[in-house]
């Protein structure tokens, strides 16, 4: 009786933190300045909070039915596995359309510097050598 | 408990696909747009596995799987487009 209580405790606060990191992530996407910052919201925080949700469904089916299930891991790890590659096509692809940042945005890759063509006098390679 | 939890969750995950829908017709740029999808797709399937937890039924998870693979596919395939100007070279 007392260990029905406390995994409907687990469950219960797996779906209140799972709701919470859900909403902080597409909050984070909805109030963030520009899209590398932007970037960083659902890719992590809802991430964790879809897993949350789903370790509770798999938690209570199996309170529920008395045997684990297979299904909502295979959906934990397929989303675990998927959330990184599609975060880092979407950022290669900010990058590639060169897309309009903050100035606090951190790291300054090459492909977001500016252009230096024609401002500063290049020195000859042969420079020295007569 | 466990229903004022469902709620609660259940209330959260719509907030969030709210925000998802803000962010999809403001966006300024096209993969915020992208992102905006992804981030729908994954609230969506937390939404289902709610509705199952709700209904007490197992059925929706096979949704929820399909739902998580064409996401990501169509995801990839639209930045491949935006990245190559085109999908499969």
């Amino acid at each position: 009786m007392t260990l029905y209580v406390l995994l409907e405790g687990v469950i219960a606060f797996l779906l209140i933190a799972g709701g919470a990191f859900a909403f902080i992530g597409s909050l984070g996407m909805a109030h963030l300045r520009d899209f590398y910052m932007r970037l960083h919201g659902p890719t992590k925080a809802t991430t964790l909070g879809i897993g949350c949700m789903l370790v509770a469904s798999m938690l209570y089916f199996w309170v529920i039915d008395g045997k684990p299930d297979i299904q909502e891991m295979l959906i934990t790890l397929f989303l675990f596995i998927t959330a990184p590659v599609s975060a880092h096509l979407l950022a290669k692809t900010g990058l590639h359309l060169q897309l309009r940042h903050e100035d606090k945005t951190r790291g300054n890759p090459p492909e977001l510097r500016e252009e230096e063509v024609g401002e500063k006098p290049v020195p000859h390679p042969d420079r020295g050598h007569g | 408990m466990l229903d004022i939890a469902l709620w609660t969750s259940m209330a959260l995950v719509v907030a969030a696909l709210l925000l998802n829908v803000y962010r999809l017709a403001v966006g300024p740029d096209m993969p915020d747009r992208i992102l905006a999808l992804d981030t729908m797709y994954v609230n969506s399937i937390a939404l289902i596995v709610l509705m199952g937890l709700w209904l007490n039924t197992k059925t929706y998870f096979e949704s929820a799987l399909l739902i998580a693979m064409l996401g990501f596919i169509s995801t990839v395939a639209v930045c491949k487009y935006l990245l190559r100007g085109d999908i499969i070279e």
